[in-house]
């Protein structure tokens, strides 16, 4: 094998995750069966299959332009606020199709939640930034307000920086804060599944090293996808990992499993670096 | 030895072409200087003319006068308060709810385009126009001239403007944060209200301070609407006065009195638009 | 499990309810709220996209006395006798077209040379300024340019411009017939000198805007290879940019055709037909300024309604071509207008 597959294999060896259960352990959060997505005419995903795992860290990884991101946008009905986007196929969540499901699309997004790669708090102060979605969906006095404030920045790994400065503008914080202070918003309306799309792109070593740490937390109580084209970030993060190149899913296993002994060559060749 | 090895500065060609350069150049910044020089020579004489009516105090507390006798301009300058107040209350609405379908519908149908065109044609279209139109369908109708024709006339006015900036200031706003929202679950009616106003609130207040400096020295489209009125009177069902037309009357008739009046009028609606350009821009400044 | 009401053990214990198969807490239904609000701005849209075709019917409704008696021959009689009964639209359609040709002669060059400026010879600190400037220029209310037109440039002109004028080109054969007469200050002369002042800023603007279109590397290329800037502006700029500034000249057309105050003032208020600039007209929005609240009698006010429907049509025509070409033009580079 090539050096860098080498460095990886020690990489993730040394990355100290509890090694995956057995495969009793796997409980399907989220099934995807026979996914098409379209862009106009266009077939942009192809006949996607996988289930993700209940509180568990599944990570899409592949080259630019595989469809990672358009998958994980299914997951959530995001692609549902463009016309010419479409998707055919069945997302199972809990029982319920979110394709073809007929209740408000705001319920299904209060279960699944999003964040972005570039951090976009609102245009309030951080409280404000955290309330707003709570309100959306409950109505809380003054004081519950204030505890869900700081539990879902405590979650977040947010509240002793900004605990002094809550009226302050969302803007006022440093880009790895204003991602964490993103996080805290998803959470707050206390969603099961966490859809992460490349997350510490925009941001430096110190911050991504503190949101992945977040995530390793997070996992405890809730299903988290993280669409990443960093792969040794995927390596470190999840315990399981999907594999995409050109709008196919081309390999799903066990984190590990995919890093040191893929079973697709063309997974091994994307992992070896031989592509981009 | 081509022309162009030539050396340099002797080549003919060469100097023509400076000279032609050094000549348009010239021209050019004298356009600036004239431009400039009748925008300096315009505020000079309002500075001069109006500025010695401006500084008699009852020129804000005395009514318009007849002819002949010692008066000020309080009238009009209450009347025009109200008309602009009341003609921007109602086209800010309307211009903000018609441009937000342009920026957030707006992407598919003929009514968005359709609406864009014609609004950047109502933008520059005349605006004695639209007093003629007010008169038709509202002043011909109830049978009298009203200050509430005068601010439908001006209302009017103020549509173009804040569809134009809504629309443009809206379409700013990135879709990731629209996105994060309604990755929420919040509903698109509360995205755009809460989140994408908010964002664009800077943008949007600039649209309609403009608005509201356009409309504040509009003549025409009051000429036939809210017509004047002698007396104090905040009657909006009656004719009520305002400063343009109480300036275009005073500085057409042959009264030396009226012309000091007129120009103090004027002196003043200028200092108005002005200043709410001048904060229109400071405010959209303030936001990058 | 019990649990503080509250706090965060709480939620941890609701968080794993929900996993259990019980529902989220609340179900407000918001679709029917998005589907209010997107009416409600349709609506809106729908109003604004009408009220250009309201303006032109009520025209028309309003001129049927007018259009009944003399048709199309309104256009051209040159009649305008409020005692007599008798109109037509011909001095004012001259004096609107006069006024605006002035304006335009004058104005676009002026407003090249200043967007030229901007862009090209201004050093960075004063183009702020600058812009600011002749942004301002166009904020001042047209009624102003009339108050000074009437009352400082016109005595001037009278005195010291307009006598040079007509000793200089009043005795040349043919076009000796446009400054013939006495100089009265005002006249169409003057309203079009007015007119051009007023619409300089706005077709500066819009020069300024479509010059700083041109990537700057297609303007560095030509630099590279010697031009001077004249050249780069006459033989880059402006062929590049030819539509949009097509467009923006058709925007201060629009504008000069349907201004009235600055006009009204220095126009002459006189129905009468002349060939020289000298002498005093009328043009559309000067007529009905003056007229419309004096009118007595349907033929009159059909009349100036007509008029009015005139203006209306010639500037939404020559706005909705300007617009048309801008339109060309920032497809072209990509960008929206």
């Amino acid at each position: 094998m090539s050096t860098s597959s080498e460095a990886l294999r020690l990489n993730i060896q040394s990355a100290a995750r509890q090694p995956p259960a057995a495969a009793g352990d796997f409980v399907p959060k989220l099934k995807v069966r026979n996914l098409n997505f379209y862009y106009g005419s266009f077939l942009s995903l192809k006949n996607i299959n996988v289930d993700i795992a209940d509180r568990k860290v599944t990570a899409i990884i592949g080259p630019s332009g595989c469809g990672k991101s358009t998958l994980l946008r299914t997951l959530n009905r995001m692609y549902s606020l463009y016309p010419e986007q479409r998707a055919e196929g069945e997302i199972i969540l809990d029982g319920e199709n979110l394709l073809a499901t007929k209740r408000d699309l705001a319920l299904v997004r209060a279960k699944v939640g999003m964040v972005f790669q570039k951090p976009t708090p609102f245009p309030m102060s951080i409280y404000e930034n955290i309330a707003f979605g709570v309100r959306l969906f409950e109505r809380l006095g003054r004081r519950e307000m204030d505890e869900r404030v700081e539990w879902a920045l405590t979650q977040a790994a947010l509240w002793n920086e900004v605990k002094d400065k809550l009226g302050q503008s969302g803007y006022s914080l440093s880009g790895g804060q204003q991602q964490r202070l993103c996080i805290a918003r998803s959470i707050a309306i206390k969603p099961e599944v966490l859809l992460l799309d490349e997350p510490c792109s925009a941001l430096d070593p110190i911050s991504t090293a503190s949101i992945e740490e977040l995530i390793h937390e997070l996992a405890d109580d809730y299903t988290v996808v993280i669409v990443t084209h960093n792969m040794q970030q995927a390596a470190r993060v999840s315990d399981y990992t999907a594999y995409m190149y050109l709008g196919e899913l081309i390999e799903f296993g066990v984190t590990d499993q995919i890093f040191i002994k893929p079973a697709k060559k063309q997974t091994e060749d994307y992992i070896t670096g031989r592509f981009g | 030895m081509s022309a162009v090895m030539q050396s340099g500065a002797a080549n003919p060609l060469y100097r023509a072409r400076k000279f032609r350069n050094v000549l348009m150049l010239t021209i050019s910044s004298l356009a600036l200087a004239f431009g400039l020089f009748w925008l300096a020579w315009i505020l000079i004489t309002l500075l001069y003319e109006g500025g010695n009516a401006l500084l008699r105090a009852s020129l804000y507390y005395q009514m318009t006068p007849p002819p002949g006798a010692d008066g000020g301009i309080a009238n009009a300058i209450a009347g025009s308060l109200i008309l602009v107040a009341v003609g921007t209350l109602i086209g800010t609405p309307i211009g903000i709810l018609a441009g937000t379908y342009l920026a957030e519908y707006g992407r598919k149908g003929w009514l968005a385009s359709g609406t864009r065109f014609l609004n950047d044609v109502l933008l520059s279209a005349p605006s004695i126009v639209m007093g003629l139109f007010v008169y038709s369908v509202y002043v011909a109708w109830v049978g009298h001239f009203s200050g509430w024709a005068g601010s439908v006339a001006l209302g009017l006015l103020v549509i173009p403007v804040v569809v134009r900036t809504t629309d443009d200031m809206l379409k700013l706003v990135p879709g990731s944060l629209r996105e994060a929202a309604v990755a929420l679950g919040c509903p698109m009616w509360k995205m755009i209200t809460h989140i994408t106003y908010r964002a664009a609130r800077a943008g949007m207040m600039t649209g309609v301070l403009l608005a509201v400096a356009r409309i504040s020295g509009e003549t025409a489209p009051l000429l036939f609407t809210a017509l004047n009125n002698q007396f104090w009177s905040l009657n909006m069902n009656a004719p009520m006065s305002n400063l343009p037309v109480v300036i275009f009357q005073f500085a057409m008739s042959p009264y030396e009195d009226w012309h000091r009046l007129a120009w103090g009028g004027a002196t003043l609606i200028t200092f108005a638009v002005l200043a709410l350009n001048i904060a229109a821009r400071l405010l959209f400044r303030k936001k990058d | 499990m019990s649990a503080v009401p509250g706090s965060s053990a709480e939620y941890d214990i609701e968080v794993a309810a929900r996993r259990n198969g019980s529902t989220p807490p609340q179900t407000k239904r918001s679709a029917w709220g998005d589907k209010v609000f997107e009416w409600t701005t349709r609506a809106f849209a729908f109003l604004v996209f009408s009220i250009l075709a309201a303006i032109l019917i009520s025209l028309i409704l309003g001129s049927t006395v007018s259009l009944q008696k003399y048709g199309l021959s309104f256009v051209w009689r040159d009649d305008w006798d409020p005692v007599k009964e008798e109109f037509g639209a011909l001095v004012p359609i001259y004096g609107t077209l006069v006024t605006s040709a002035i304006a335009m002669l004058i104005g676009v060059p002026v407003s090249f040379g200043i967007a030229l400026f901007l862009t090209e010879l201004a050093p960075s600190w004063l183009k702020r300024p600058l812009g600011t400037a002749i942004e301002l220029l166009a904020a001042i209310p047209s009624i102003i340019y009339g108050m000074w037109g009437l009352f400082v440039f016109a005595p001037l002109f009278q005195g010291y411009v307009q006598p040079v004028i007509i000793k200089l080109f009043g005795a040349v054969p043919g076009i000796g017939k446009l400054f013939e007469g006495p100089p009265l200050g005002i006249g169409m002369l003057t309203a079009g000198l007015i007119l051009s002042i007023m619409v300089i800023p706005f077709i500066t603007a819009v020069m300024r805007d479509v010059f700083e279109l041109v990537p700057p590397m297609l303007k560095e290329s030509a630099y590279g290879l010697g031009s001077t800037t004249w050249e780069v502006v006459w033989q880059l700029v402006l062929p590049y940019t030819k539509v949009g500034v097509i467009g923006g000249i058709m925007l201060g057309l629009g504008r000069a055709l349907g201004e009235t105050m600055a006009v009204t003032f220095v126009i002459g208020n006189a129905h009468q037909l002349a060939a020289s600039l000298m002498a005093p007209g009328n043009s559309i929005a000067s007529a009905l300024a003056n007229e419309f609240t004096e009118a007595v009698g349907d033929l009159y006010f059909a009349s100036l309604i007509e008029l009015g429907l005139i203006l209306f049509v010639i500037t939404t025509i020559v706005l909705a071509l300007s617009k048309l070409l801008l339109l060309r033009l920032s497809r072209h580079e990509g960008t929206t207008t």
